[in-house]
């Protein structure tokens, strides 16, 4: 399988006032074509970091981010935001779904972006959530359901779209363990049924049991590699 | 779902708030309409003045009397082709509430004056012959019921009879009606008869109409006329009918300002309360612009979603007051119909006007929240959620 994120010598710092924070030093990766990458490592390590720049959403101070066969610190904001929805789904710890639209709704909106006309918008965004198993909560609006079933909801909007890439910030970090057990395994489907790419931050060991490859990330540098 | 479908679902976010919003920019732009309607009304737009007929009043004020002499004198202005003339008599009808114009004038001379006004040729011939004869129009009939031959009571406030009564009463011999679509309102009764049997000021009238050979001309004619009384006792001032109507309003003070003052306050009110709601929309949903953006949706986008929303907002409350002012028109115009002072007609451009600006009233107050939200960047705001 070739590399669909290739990192290298990836930096980056933030100006504070007169202060620089050097929160990625020297990052070299590389993760190939359907695998499932768990990063781990401490607050403040620059997990969340790294992740915004493997999905798009910033660059890196210095060093070269290719992802999707794209070098990513050559293209500009809206470049980069039609190469997001082409390529990256994202899923975030608090799931952030609009709460003015139902879960469709919600699944909908990265189909906006194409030109698919809306009886087929409608369509794909009926099957992923048929695909996370929420087909009875098509009309559900965010605030009546549960968390865990909000999580499925943006997991359907990650994929709708058919992003090869899907990059998940602590996805299982605001569930109980039964919730976030059935998120993870329905990650894993993705991955492995849908031969989708995954690069899963968490701080849960548990949930990085679920990972084909587990990297520790410490003071913006990383630790450790294990074959999970 | 449509891009639309998203901005119209957000604007449901907070119902309350947004009704709130919505009702404050309806009553902008009510007053709007109302009022640029009003101010150009005012400005004379209301009256049916016509091109050729010179208004001559008294000079220092339009409720000194002039003396009916003066007529004479005027006819044989050169440029001038007829004069006639009107007096303002004041008085009720049962109850000061009813109120309609009184005019004392010449039967005939007047009719022919103001061609505007359609009567029967009868009606004239039976208003010249009978000294207590009055002609009222068509609408004022309804309205209280009056029919040919009833004998109309009116109370004089400003001109009792020699006798000291002050109670008048008219012969109801005839009835007009207008060309257009303004509603008269003149109880018209003869001079002749109010002359001899008033009090006190016989020999005066209110003021003169000329009717002119050449429009083109109005300005010398009127010249001509102020310098004939220009060194006697009672000096004029001619003006052009249009000019005496916009003269006639200014006494009233200047509408169009005062309308402009109240306007721009409320705009001002309505920009900052607009502004306020669009800036504290914006602040609890940076984390979903973010969101929006981090999907694939350019700056641009979600900068046009938020400019939208605004534009949504304000052009809906803006439509909805006009479309009131609309609706309410028939009722103003009846109101207004029932003072004498001519119809309201809605101004149409200020409707036109009413929508250009609730337009540009949308692009204002949402273009700082707008602009922000094109600034956003996404790792920023999702670090701030």
């Amino acid at each position: 399988m070739a590399d669909v994120i290739e990192l290298q010598n990836v930096e980056k710092s933030f100006t504070k006032g007169r202060e620089t924070v050097d929160v990625l030093l020297g990052i070299n990766l590389a993760v190939k074509e359907g695998d499932f990458l768990a990063l781990m490592g401490p607050s403040g390590s620059g997990k969340t970091t790294l992740l915004n720049i493997i999905g798009g959403i910033d660059h890196a101070t210095n060093g070269e981010a290719v992802v999707a066969g794209q070098n990513l610190n050559r293209m500009n904001s809206r470049q980069l935001a039609r190469w997001r929805a082409a390529h990256i789904g994202f899923v975030f710890q608090f799931y952030n779904l609009l709460p003015v639209l139902n879960a469709r709704r919600n699944v909908e909106l990265p189909l906006l972006l194409t030109k698919l006309s809306a009886k087929q918008r409608r369509k794909n965004s009926e099957t992923a959530l048929a695909i996370v198993g929420l087909s009875d909560r098509a009309r559900h609006k965010p605030g009546e359901l549960s968390g865990g079933q909000q999580q499925r909801v943006a997991i359907a909007r990650a994929i709708v779209a058919d992003a090869p890439i899907l990059v998940c910030d602590e996805p299982t970090g605001d569930l109980d363990r039964d919730t976030a057990g059935e998120i993870l395994d329905l990650l894993e489907i993705l991955n492995r049924d849908h031969g989708k790419t995954i690069v899963m931050v968490t701080h849960d060991p548990k949930a990085a049991e679920h990972a084909s490859h587990v990297l520790h990330l410490d003071k913006g540098r990383l630790a450790l590699e294990k074959a999970a | 779902m449509s891009a639309f479908g998203l901005l119209w679902a957000n604007l449901h976010r907070r119902p309350v708030r947004t009704y709130l919003t919505l009702l404050s920019v309806l009553v902008a732009f009510l007053l709007f309409t109302l009022l640029r309607t009003i101010a150009v009304w005012f400005e004379g737009a209301g009256y049916d003045a016509a091109s050729n007929r010179l208004v001559v009043t008294a000079k220092y004020s339009i409720i000194d009397l002039l003396p009916i002499r003066h007529a004479d004198a005027i006819r044989a202005v050169d440029g001038v082709e007829a004069v006639t003339h009107q007096t303002w008599f004041g008085g009720n009808y049962q109850d000061p509430r009813n109120f309609f114009p009184k005019y004392p004038v010449e039967p005939r001379a007047w009719f022919d004056m103001n061609p505007e006004f359609v009567i029967d040729p009868e009606h004239v011939e039976a208003f010249e012959s009978i000294r207590t004869g009055a002609v009222v129009p068509v609408s004022l009939m309804e309205r209280y019921g009056w029919k040919i031959g009833d004998i109309i009571p009116i109370e004089a406030d400003i001109y009792p009879m020699r006798d000291g009564n002050r109670l008048w009463q008219f012969d109801l011999v005839g009835s007009y009606t207008m060309d257009s679509d303004m509603e008269p309102s003149l109880f018209l009764f003869h001079y002749d008869y109010f002359d001899k049997a008033r009090s006190h000021s016989t020999g005066t009238v209110g003021w003169f109409t000329v009717r002119i050979a050449d429009p083109e001309q109005a300005a010398e004619v009127a010249s001509a006329i102020d310098g004939l009384f220009e060194n006697s006792l009672n000096p004029v001032k001619t003006a052009t009918e249009d000019e005496f109507g916009r003269a006639f309003a200014a006494q009233l003070g200047n509408v169009g300002l005062m309308a402009t003052g109240i306007l721009g306050a409320v705009f001002f009110t309505i920009l900052l309360l607009t502004a306020n709601t669009m800036a504290q929309a914006l602040r609890e949903r940076v984390p979903e612009l973010a969101v929006l953006k981090t999907l694939g949706f350019s700056d641009a986008w979600v900068a046009m979603l938020v400019l939208g929303e605004s534009v949504l907002l304000c052009v809906l409350g803006g439509l909805l007051g006009i479309g009131l002012t609309v609706l309410l028109a028939p009722a103003i115009d009846a109101v207004i119909a029932s003072t004498g002072f001519g119809a309201f007609v809605l101004y149409w451009p200020a409707v036109g006007a009413g929508v250009g600006v609730a337009v540009l009233l949308g692009l204002l107050v949402g273009w700082p929240p707008a602009r922000l939200a094109n600034r956003l960047t996404i790792a920023d705001a999702l670090r701030r959620s």
